[in-house]
């Protein structure tokens, strides 16, 4: 029987880090991933890997971008308003081609917000984080296990595509404890043919973002775009629960599908069919399997901890197919299962041919954001 | 080589005044007539050239006219954030520690959007050398007022001219970070004269020993020319650097540290400095 150890997810995720062969660390604390900062701290000079604390997010996703640049497998972690400040590096990351696992264990916002779970920065993520036109990777696991496994798939991700990866997490997946079984998965050490390890015996190698040229740019650009039309191919993930016989899906991720799965077994219980559609990459969104399932369902209920975010890619992705409803809390206040579950009666109210999507918003009385659907 | 002016004068032997340093690129620069990046450049390949550094340096390329740095000198290179070239070579000596490590930034780079950087890798005594430009303007987008702008200097951001009251004072970057016990050895060179060149270069020279023997962060400033940026012709710039940048930005060592700080062996693992 394998052994079972108690680790929060900011911890298991600095071990699955590190387990995976990561080569150095950059952060700077910050509430709720300052426990990664500090297991990083202890480990990583124990093992003879690098780990600095930066002066500020600015430096430390900038200390990165150098050591990734020399072929290092590199980890970085933050929080909401640490991950906006690394928002400049993400993007010099993305233009200079460099691979890079970034955390986000998500706060409350906006500005300085709360030190509270939330996912309200799914439009930061998945949208962009800096200037120009970029995507980046995004993995959301639902459990601590989830992270452990999802941490080297990011490193593959990152270095099959020199691209930076984002895992994102919450407060809750940060600092909640659970039971693991701490398997965790090793990667071959990697020494890519363009990095930057001082030039002898060959011409020198540049890493760079500046293209002055506009048809330069372009170029690069295409080629960018051509890179993440790729990822779209083969790095979409999402799991079903449910779903065979389900009238309504729940659509979320994160913290917020485990509230969602605790809300599809109260509902069965009273007799109805719920099921859960999990994306677990956020960029790419699998918006074809969710397309492809919406003209089965009376409605969808996209259930977030954010004022509405996910929601927009579920809409474009089911082209009015289906109704979409969604309950979300914001502030680092989190949807209990019972809210979820009385969105879902609202959602089963919804009995709407396929194809029209117009609804009226009104207010539910809990005082919840809850759009609820409505035959016009 | 030699002018022989008639049959009875003795020819002298060849003699070599000029070689283009190997890690110079065989390549015009882009930068304006009078600017100082070229004589800068060129001392950064001799140096590195003369120490045999050339195969194991990682150069950090600032943001501004000198981002281009990777176009003449042969070594390889990255590019940096604005303001954050020393954060990025930390993240290079971190996980590098056999590589020779170089930033070259300017005034606007490192002293004004990237204190912070400078500041706390010095700070952390990083094993790096940092070339500082300090010409007084920013040259890249057009001339305006760097935290280096000399008060009473017109730039098109102080077209009346730089006042304490309204805009602060010129910043020391050099001496304000000599105060730091990780910065070993803090030097200001200039381009104005064939001498202060050679200055400039022994500058440099030490400024790479003193990383090459681990003894902690380095930086050399070199106080240079920006014509177009002054609105002044190449000649008129020299004149104003030796006679008023000079004198608030005063050439010499700044702090030597090397002999008073136990040197420390250069790390030897990948990693080790972690």
């Amino acid at each position: 029987m394998t052994r079972r150890v108690l680790m929060n997810g900011n911890e298991a995720i600095a071990e699955a880090a590190i387990a995976a062969g990561c080569d150095a660390y950059f952060g700077y604390p910050i509430t709720p991933q300052a426990e990664l900062l500090e297991w990083m701290a202890r480990r990583m000079p124990e093992l003879g890997r690098a780990f600095v604390q930066a002066e500020s997010e600015l430096g430390a996703i900038s200390m990165a971008l150098g050591a990734a640049a020399t072929g290092a497998r590199v980890l970085v972690s933050s929080s909401s308003p640490g991950i906006s400040l690394m928002a400049e590096g993400m993007s010099y990351l993305a233009g200079s081609e460099l691979p890079l696992v970034l955390v986000n264990v998500m706060r409350g916002g906006p500005g300085l917000g709360s030190i509270q779970p939330s996912q309200s920065d799914y439009f930061q993520a998945t949208k962009g984080h800096g200037h120009g036109d970029y995507r980046v990777p995004v993995l959301a696991p639902s459990s601590i296990a989830e992270a452990i496994e999802l941490v080297p798939t990011a490193f593959e991700i990152a270095e099959r595509y020199r691209t930076p990866v984002m895992v994102l997490a919450d407060g809750i997946m940060g600092q909640a404890m659970e039971p693991v079984e701490p398997h965790f998965r090793t990667l071959p050490p990697c020494a890519p043919d363009w990095a930057l390890t001082g030039a002898r015996g060959r011409p020198p190698r540049v890493v760079r973002s500046l293209h002055l040229r506009a048809e330069d740019l372009e170029a690069h650009n295409r080629d960018l775009q051509a890179k993440f039309r790729a990822i779209e191919a083969a790095e979409t993930r999402w799991a079903e629960e449910g779903l065979t016989d389900a009238e309504v899906a729940i659509v979320a991720y994160g913290t917020a599908a485990r509230v969602a799965r605790t809300a599809m077994a109260r509902a069965r219980q009273a007799g109805m069919s719920v099921g859960l559609f999990r994306p677990i990459s956020l960029w790419p969104f699998p918006a074809a399997a969710l397309r492809d399932l919406a003209p089965r369902l009376r409605a969808i209920l996209v259930v977030e901890l954010s004022a509405g975010q996910m929601v927009e890619d579920v809409r474009l992705a089911v082209e009015g197919r289906a109704p979409v409803l969604f309950h979300g809390r914001t502030g680092g206040m989190v949807p209990t299962p019972d809210e979820v579950v009385t969105a879902l009666r609202r959602a089963f109210l919804v009995n709407q041919p396929a194809g029209e999507s117009s609804f009226d918003a009104e207010t539910d009385p809990l005082g919840l954001i809850c759009a609820v659907g409505g035959r016009r | 080589m030699t002018a022989t002016t008639g049959p009875r004068v003795a020819t002298a032997a060849p003699r070599l005044i000029y070689r283009r340093p190997e890690l110079l690129a065989e390549d015009s620069t882009h930068y304006c007539p009078g600017c100082g990046h070229g004589v800068v450049h060129r001392l950064v390949a001799e140096v590195l050239g003369e120490l045999g550094l050339g195969p194991r340096t990682i150069a950090v390329a600032g943001v501004g006219c000198a981002v281009f740095a990777y176009d003449y000198l042969r070594l390889d290179f990255c590019e940096a954030p604005h303001g954050r070239a020393p954060a990025v070579a930390t993240g290079i000596r971190r996980v590098r520690p056999d590589a020779f490590v170089l930033t070259y930034q300017g005034d606007g780079d490192m002293a004004a959007i990237g204190t912070a950087e400078i500041v706390h890798a010095a700070a952390r005594g990083e094993l790096i050398t940092a070339i500082f430009v300090n010409n007084g303007v920013y040259g890249m987008t057009g001339g305006q007022m760097a935290p280096t702008t000399l008060l009473g200097q017109k730039t098109t951001s102080t077209p009346g001219g730089r006042e304490a009251a309204l805009h602060g004072y010129p910043l020391p970057i050099t001496e304000m970070l000599a105060l730091l016990p990780g910065v070993a050895y803090a030097a200001r060179g200039s381009v104005v004269d064939p001498g202060a060149i050679g200055k400039t270069k022994a500058y440099l020279r030490k400024a790479c020993e003193v990383q090459l023997a681990g003894a902690g962060f380095a930086i050399v400033e070199v106080i240079s020319t920006c014509p177009v940026g002054w609105g002044m012709t190449p000649r008129e710039s020299i004149d104003w650097l030796r006679d008023a940048v000079a004198e608030v930005y005063p050439p010499g060592v700044v702090v030597d540290r090397t002999k008073t700080v136990p040197v420390a062996p250069a790390p030897a693992a990948a990693g080790s400095e972690g």
